[in-house]
């Protein structure tokens, strides 16, 4: 022990991490590098400490994927240049710290926009892609993966290598959602999508069932994009009533002001609720109404509102406004309270997503932890090795998280688990935070878990890349 | 490329999520009042990682805590304070298997016996450094860690003897009396920061220590010691006297006026 002194990391480089979602914390040895030399170079360090790599991007994962407690997690956001952009055939290649909002602003006066996104433009690319997001045209378009046409990468056992799903196609393939344990994305190439006009035309209309709101959604799925809002607190019934929203794309011509629409200036979010309440007083006045009963309140205000006066109204949208409609409230996720909040995202079979849902909204209901927010999107398949998605839908449930909730929370957590595994379901490690190892292996199967540990064996013989959820969901 | 520092893997148990077990360090856990104070800290569901220099009497510790709990949680680390160099190692090492710190407990302390008449350079030393040099060491590194995190609880095994200095061993009250200072220092910084910083002064503790000590009176056992530490600690309390008593006895001690207190020969 004593011949060691002087080789450890400086007490400076010590700071608290949390999630996105606040409701986990902790300590780890932060590095921010600004080149891919650095990177190697960070590599080598955490080899000499005998510590593990975290990799973070913006820290908008809602569970701990960004997290490595006590051991170091690098910054990736100071790699955020954009190395080429091709206006003609929409290509762009990005380092990983580029945001989906560096991205949409570089491209969209040339007629592009990113053809998956999340419902927030904070994250990064590289960390967009490492959870393989999806956006509300899931159905449509697939996840972000999809998009890219190659990537390079640093694997843990030195090796640079290029990646596309022709070449390193099984590397390709797993890089892509598996959370940022394989190695660094360098380098980014996606195929954007052309746009004629920066609006989307959104028709919204409510749904008094769950079964209805699915099949509403389902018959949809079509659109250039389809979500629901699932009110969670509804009684008897009404329980998983909600609204859904589609929007398509404008064509040539069909948008007289497609030109202006492009600008950044056509894309701004509104810095006034109502066109009077400054956002940044929302979170401390959605504060009182964050709970059982404040939420019932507004969900069924909210959901009547909807049914009577906006009714099949179809309206154009920037593409900004029905995007990102997460930053509308800048830290929304702070009406949470001190104790922060998880998300419960499940993916169903659409042919036992009706039953299933209904028994998970009760499940909610009847432990009192009913979710405050739920979100509906359509799903299908993708070929990614730890793929989230399933021919169905998902529902993303907010849950509030209090110093005296949390074991009552993972007691829910556990039994819509097992509901979902029963149904043959999969879950998102973007949101996750409460899966245990076994779930994990039941949805994932035991042949993908295998791949998955061989291949990291294979790029990652040390086991340099690791966070709390790598430890969490599969480390034996 | 650089080769992997070997440490030995610790394993810890799979957590239930969203609720891991909080977790401490206790240095100078060996015997007496650390010994107790982690199986008591294991018992309200802490993980404990303890220190000292013998490693037998730590391993045993270890054994006999995990029996009783049917999960793993207590780690040892054979550690010498002394050492002053070996603390950042250990310390990163400590939050990595660990994977952070909740409470941190500096609880080393030797009383080396002295004539009245003796003045012993090499005791005196041994005493300042075991009982407050590496105290500074291992406290201002949890205290980096704490103010950063902006939580945490940081606890010093201080003594009475750090009230007044006597005839019987000036080292050995001025270590104590350094540590007071220290921490009282240290909970100015960091209380700011949303840190608890605790100090405790026990009596007469039934402990290794405590033997040869003469004129000793209301001993209390470790493990009474120790409760009254995690009373201290689960309250939030700043300086307390263990037990309680000794708050009123050392008050009349502090308010001996010198011109008595120069003819006593306790």
């Amino acid at each position: 022990m004593k011949a060691q002194s002087g080789a450890t990391l400086p007490l400076e480089r010590l700071v608290r991490l949390e999630n996105f979602g606040h409701s986990l914390s902790g300590s780890a040895w932060l590095y921010q590098p600004n080149t891919i030399e650095q990177l190697e170079d960070l590599f080598a360090l955490a080899r000499q400490q005998g510590l593990s790599i975290g990799l973070r991007g913006a820290g908008r994962s809602y569970g701990d994927a960004a997290l490595n407690r006590g051991q170091i997690v690098l910054d990736l956001r100071a790699l955020n240049r954009i190395r080429s952009w091709d206006a003609q055939h929409g290509r762009i290649t990005v380092e990983p710290g580029v945001t989906i909002e560096q991205l949409w602003k570089a491209v969209l006066a040339d007629g592009w926009w990113p053809p998956v996104v999340p419902g927030t433009m904070f994250p990064t690319i590289g960390g967009c892609l490492a959870a393989n997001i999806h956006g509300k045209n899931n159905w449509q378009a697939g996840p972000l993966g999809e998009h890219v046409l190659e990537f390079e990468a640093l694997l843990p056992n030195g090796k640079r290598v290029t990646c596309s799903p022709d070449k390193n196609s099984e590397l390709f393939f797993a890089m892509i959602g598996s959370m940022g344990l394989l190695g660094v994305f360098t380098s980014i190439t996606l195929q954007l999508k052309q746009i004629e006009s920066g609006s989307v035309e959104v028709t919204g209309w409510t749904a008094p069932t769950l079964p209805k709101l699915l099949a509403a959604v389902d018959e949809h799925k079509a659109s250039d994009y389809v979500v629901g809002w699932v009110d969670c607190t509804a009684f008897g019934n009404r329980l998983g009533r909600g609204q859904i929203h589609v929007a398509r794309y404008l064509h040539s011509g069909e948008d007289p002001n497609a030109e202006a629409s492009l600008n950044l200036a056509a894309q701004v979010l509104p810095d006034r609720m109502f066109g009077v309440l400054p956002k940044r007083l929302l979170p401390p006045l959605m504060a009182p109404f964050v709970n059982n009963l404040g939420t019932w309140a507004v969900n069924t205000a909210k959901y009547l509102a909807n049914r009577t006066l906006g009714n099949h109204k179809t309206y154009r949208q920037s593409l900004v406004g029905f995007n990102f409609l997460l930053d509308y409230i800048p830290d929304w996720e702070r009406s949470y309270g001190r104790g922060g909040l998880v998300q419960y995202q499940s993916f169903l079979p659409k042919h036992l997503a009706a039953q299933v849902y209904l028994n998970m909204l009760r499940l909610c209901k009847r432990s009192g932890l009913p979710s405050y927010l739920g979100v509906l999107k359509r799903h299908r398949p993708d070929k990614f090795l730890l793929s989230h998605a399933v021919d169905g839908y998902s529902l993303a449930l907010d849950f509030r998280v209090t110093p005296g909730n949390r074991a009552r929370l993972v007691a829910l957590a556990d039994r819509l688990d097992k509901l979902v595994i029963q149904a043959n379901g999969r879950f998102y490690f973007a949101k996750d935070s409460s899966l245990r190892r076994s779930e994990v292996s039941s949805f994932l199967g035991a042949s993908t878990i295998q791949k998955f540990k061989a291949l990291k064996h294979k790029v990652d013989p040390d086991n340099l890349l690791q966070t709390d959820l790598y430890r969490r969901c599969f480390e034996v | 490329m650089a080769k992997p520092r070997k440490t030995k893997k610790i394993m810890l148990p799979e957590e239930p999520p969203l609720s891991r077990r909080p977790r401490a360090v206790v240095v100078g856990a060996s015997s007496g009042i650390g010994a107790a104070l982690a199986r008591r800290l294991a018992a309200e569901g802490y993980v404990v990682a303890v220190l000292a220099r013998r490693k037998p009497k730590l391993d045993e510790l270890c054994a006999e805590i995990n029996a009783q709990a049917d999960v793993t949680s207590a780690l040892p680390y054979p550690h010498d304070v002394t050492e002053l160099e070996a603390i950042p190692a250990l310390f990163q090492r400590l939050l990595k298997d660990l994977g952070g710190i909740d409470v941190f407990v500096y609880c080393t302390g030797v009383t080396i016996p002295v004539a009245i008449d003796e003045f012993n350079l090499e005791k005196d030393r041994r005493m300042i450094e075991t009982n407050l040099l590496g105290a500074i060491a291992w406290l201002g590194r949890a205290a980096a860690l704490f103010q950063r995190l902006g939580a945490g609880h940081l606890v010093g095994i201080s003594s009475v003897a750090g009230d007044r200095g006597r005839v019987l061993n000036p080292a050995y009250n001025s270590s104590k009396a350094g540590l007071d200072t220290y921490l009282e220092a240290l909970r100015n910084r960091l209380t700011r920061h949303g840190v608890h910083v605790l100090t405790v002064k026990p009596g007469f503790v039934a402990t290794e220590q405590l033997k040869g000590s003469p004129r000793t009176f209301g001993v209390i056992s470790s493990e009474r010691a120790a409760a009254g530490v995690w009373a201290a600690l689960h309250g939030r309390k700043q300086l307390v006297y263990v037990p309680w008593y000794w708050r009123w006895i050392m008050l009349a001690v502090r308010l001996t006026p010198s011109f008595i207190f120069r003819r006593l020969s306790f």
